[in-house]
């Protein structure tokens, strides 16, 4: 026996003779023999749980995290604070092991939560209808890509800005191969996406808000845009900077989607995480994925259930409009108690934390010598710098002193071989910028010196 | 007593202004004008309407939220397909360590290298149980992996100058399989079933020619049987030249037992949220590996996890990320995939072992067919049986056909009723080639006593029809609400809150 299994001595006896055969391997009699693999799995044994634990802690010991230096990483997922009571309450059995609520009278509670949360990312995105999430963000992406295609009969191409995310924008190349869609890219320029000649065969413009590089983009002149030609506009968002900033909704998108990870879930080396989906009422019908809505039980009591199931690839199979099954609903339970936690105006404070402290570090970065700022254009909590020295090099001088500066821009973009992309969240302070800023000075000035560029 | 005003209030229902449960750290660095930093273009308006709520509100409010929710840890969870198996406790402890829950997914891989020996040993687990020697373990969840599946057998036929149009599928499939298919660029055709339930061979043999990219099969099917004919199956789809791909929904049934590889597939999909223990959430996270043979592995996501063997003696080897894979399809997510879920599962595999592992699939089918048996025993069969007379192997499939022309009582209100009993009934409706479908699969993690237990509910709900058949048709009477207006939420959807609210 296992310790997750229960069958006895006893029970096996009994249970054979109900079932009328005298053996465990009688039960797989249809199994033909050549298909038999007739030997153990090359795997070791099983352990105990002691055992277990101290093995998975000590690979935990080998990773560098968030709680062993002082990390700038950004670029899609970020190190922010995740309040006691989302554990908590997320831990909760009655959250953890139950499925989609194929049930609704016995499932009411992860309805009415995917219902609230749903009721937030259209209050983040300023779109009426959202889903109940989707798998993640640059997934979330070609997800907003499919329904364009659908709604846009003919149209052969996504005009991709080049300031979306690299993940995402290959993600989406995996899908439109499949699609016969081409993608092409809009070029940056001054940080901030360029769209030339959009013909009449785009199906949908993307972009980022606020971009790849942190700069915040105009997401109305690109919808506009987008508009013109007949094709839908896309936005892939940073949930926390729409805080403060003019909603999709308001700017004309059709579909936001994006990464929700920043919203009380963890790190967790990518993933899980969830995406959320949010479209026009016109879209409601072409969206992915579960959607709760409110009705009532035959009594006249209010309650939820999974709605609009004829999208659904259960209901709907080849003609779905989507294959997603199984998607993020813990992960998304998490997202709208931190929303609730944050609040209507804590979103705005935290938000507005991280404006200042990104402005203060990108003024102090920006002040060494040889460090040049990227882009000019308003960030939120990230932006990207010129190192002006080999930035593999830099890196690893700040690592010595337990700083990890950022994310290294050369390999998405090659054109910015020394750049570096530095996310600022609320759990950066004033003397953790302090830190990095001297690190980062004194290891610019010795590459420079190193590589003799005068000072 | 006094009863909580309403217990269906909303988050939002509960707002107040004024109320908080965050206070912002402090602004240690020199406050700049808002417009210097954001011009008022770029901003918005008005704030988010989120709700205004101090902490002790907003706990109380999603416990209040979590008893209306039935789960695995309370009861009995027999969800034919969806492997409602014990989640065992320790895999959330370990997941949450910070240097697996704090690690950032961009990390250098010289600072992640015990998740990436992790997810590494995790491949080549996987690739053992599957019989296949390469594993991409990027896919997001089942559907994911699919998805996966259906681009590499289209890489794989274009990298030899081949353009195929269709993707067979047996009538038995889950709906993900025929979505999945389409979302891939290709047609769906459908191939029959037979009388004892296996895959037609005459209507595959006609159906599969040169057009014919790939044939998705499930196996153990998802009428809980084995396909028999596999072998053949094997012969007649590489026979033209098509990829075959298992969805590994019931891989539960045979792990240390046959290996898809064995029986000839070329891709194959796990659930880690089913077979191997990531708990379900309430419709996820999962996730949805996939395996292959050598011919398909130059077509895996990218990048990979690899294992570079160290050129000085004696040293340690290096894991890695590989993005240096020209014929790959690229990615299908961001960054590596969920790796919270490879830590929990992998936590699982650890713990049973390679016997553990072979007793967890016996158990499986041995409790099915138990519970099966004893379904048959109580004069249940008559109204309720079981759609073919075979052994099972974890699951199996009754109709409820007979019950409702003779007692008028449908698998529907079967399913109700048997909410009020305390369990969560079976999968219903599906597969959609049995009339009035019932599908139900205890999994290896239930003792006798409750499948006794389930066995002697439905015939008391049956004994009870046939005295009553109203109480059924009427049932849920004990659930937090009753049957719901699902026609009308479609009709006229309702799906955030209105925000017209006292004090908003």
């Amino acid at each position: 026996m296992t310790r997750y299994t229960s069958v006895t001595d006893t029970d096996l006896s009994e249970m054979l003779a109900a079932i009328g055969v005298g053996s465990i391997e009688e039960l797989f009699a249809g199994i033909p023999a050549g298909v038999r693999l007739n030997r153990p799995l090359a795997l070791a044994d099983g352990l105990s749980e002691q055992e277990v634990f101290e093995e998975f802690r000590a690979l935990a010991a080998r990773n560098v995290s968030a709680e062993d230096e002082i990390s700038f990483l950004g670029a899609g997922m970020y190190d922010h604070y995740v309040p006691a009571l989302v554990d908590s309450i997320i831990m909760r059995s009655e959250f953890l092991t139950p499925y989609t609520p194929y049930q609704p009278e016995i499932s009411q509670g992860g309805l009415q939560a995917m219902f609230e949360y749903q009721t937030a990312i259209s209050e983040l995105t300023g779109l009426p209808v959202s889903n109940a999430s989707v798998y993640e963000g640059p997934s979330a992406v070609a997800a907003a890509g499919y329904v364009a295609k659908y709604t846009t009969p003919g149209r052969r191409k996504f005009m991709i800005s080049r300031g979306v995310h690299p993940h995402s924008r290959e993600t989406l190349r995996t899908h439109a191969h499949a699609w016969d869609m081409d993608v092409t890219e809009a070029p940056l320029s001054g940080g901030v996406t360029q769209l030339l000649e959009l013909g009449d065969d785009v199906a949908a413009v993307i972009v980022q808000q606020p971009n790849f590089l942190g700069a915040v983009e105009d997401l109305e002149a690109i919808a506009g845009a987008a508009h013109e030609v007949g094709a839908l506009a896309i936005a892939a968002c940073d949930p926390l900077p729409l805080a403060l900033l003019k909603t999709p909704g308001e700017c004309g998108v059709d579909i936001a989607v994006g990464e929700g990870q920043s919203l009380g879930n963890r790190l967790d080396f990518g993933g899980p995480s969830f995406g959320f989906f949010a479209a026009t009422e016109a879209l409601m019908r072409r969206i992915p994925g579960r959607i709760a809505g409110e009705t009532k039980d035959v009594d006249g009591k209010r309650g939820f259930v999974l709605t609009l199931q004829t999208r659904e690839q259960h209901i709907r199979r080849e003609k779905a409009t989507s294959n997603i099954c199984t998607a993020q609903a813990l992960n998304a339970l998490a997202g709208v108690i931190y929303l609730s936690w944050l609040g209507k105006r804590g979103i705005v404070e935290l938000a507005e934390l991280m404006l200042q402290r990104t402005a203060y570090a990108r003024e102090r970065l920006t002040a060494i010598d040889g460090v040049t700022p990227l882009h000019d254009k308003p960030v939120v909590r990230e932006f990207a710098v010129e190192l002006g020295a080999p930035v593999g090099q830099v890196l690893a001088r700040c690592r010595e002193q337990g700083i990890n500066p950022g994310y290294r821009l050369g390999r998405d973009y090659p054109e910015h071989a020394d750049g570096l992309l530095v996310a600022i969240t609320e759990r950066r302070t004033r003397a953790d910028i302090d830190r990095l800023v001297a690190a980062l000075e004194s290891a610019v000035l010795a590459e420079r010196e190193a590589v003799g560029v005068s000072t | 007593m006094i009863r909580e005003a309403d217990d269906t209030l909303t988050i939002y229902e509960r707002s107040r202004p004024g109320r908080r449960a965050f206070s912002a750290p402090e602004l240690d660095v020199p406050e700049r004008p808002l417009d210097e930093l954001l011009p008022s273009e770029c901003r918005r308006d008005k704030p988010p309407r989120l709700p205004e709520v101090a902490e002790p509100e907003i706990v109380r409010h999603y416990n209040r939220l979590s008893k209306r929710n039935f789960d695995l840890d309370t009861g009995f969870y027999p969800l034919g397909s969806c492997t409602m198996k014990h989640n065992p406790k320790l895999h959330e402890r370990i997941a949450a360590l910070p240097g697996h829950a704090r690690l950032h997914p961009l990390q250098d891989a010289h600072q992640a290298q015990g998740a990436l020996e992790l997810m590494w040993r995790l491949q080549d687990a996987l690739g053992e149980i599957a019989g296949l020697p390469h594993v991409s373990l990027q896919p997001s969840a089942g559907s994911q992996g699919e998805l996966a599946g259906v681009l590499l057998t289209r890489a794989y036929h274009e990298d030899r100058g081949e353009h195929r149009t269709k993707v067979l599928t047996p009538d038995t499939a889950h709906g993900t399989n025929p979505a999945t298919v389409t979302m891939g660029g290709y047609d769906v055709v459908k191939v029959k079933s037979d009388a004892d339930g296996n895959v037609d061979l005459d209507d595959l043999s006609a159906k599969a020619d040169e057009d014919v990219a790939c044939l998705m099969l499930t196996n153990p099917s998802t009428l809980g049987l084995f396909e028999t004919g596999i072998e053949e199956i094997e012969r007649i789809v590489h026979g033209v030249g098509a990829t075959l791909y298992y969805d590994g929904a019931n891989l539960n049934a045979i792990m240390g037992i046959c290996r898809p590889g064995d029986m000839g597939f070329d891709i194959v999909h796990f659930n880690l949220h089913k077979s191997f223990t990531q708990p379900h959430g309430g419709g996820g996270p999962g996730a949805g590996p996939v395996a292959v043979s050598e011919r398909i592995e130059p077509y895996l996501p990218r990048p990979q996890v690899v294992r570079r063997e160290s050129s000085t003696n004696g040293k340690e080897p290096f894991f890695d990320l590989d993005y240096d894979r020209p014929k790959s399809i690229g990615r299908l997510r961001g960054f590596q995939g969920n790796y919270g879920v490879f830590v929990r599962s992998y936590a699982y595999i650890r713990s049973l072992g390679a016997p553990g592992l072979k007793e967890a699939s016996e158990t499986a089918v041995l409790n099915a067919n138990y519970l099966l048996a004893r379904l048959r025993e109580h004069g249940v069969a008559e109204y309720l049986p079981a759609a073919y007379d075979r052994l099972c192997m974890h699951e199996f499939v009754l109709s409820g056909e007979p019950m409702r022309r003779e007692l008028h009582v449908k698998t529907l209100d079967l399913a109700k009723r048997l909410l009020d009993h305390g369990v969560h009934p079976p999968t219903v409706y599906f597969p959609l080639i049995v009339e009035e479908a019932l599908m139900v699969e205890p999994t290896e993690t239930e003792t006798k006593e409750t499948l006794d237990r389930f066995a002697a509910i439905v015939a008391t709900i049956l004994k009870e029809a046939r005295e009553d058949p109203e109480i059924a048709r009427n049932a849920p009477y004990t659930t937090p609400v009753r049957r719901l207006d699902e026609a009308g939420a479609a009709r006229h959807p309702v799906v955030r809150q209105a925000m017209q609210l006292a004090g908003s």
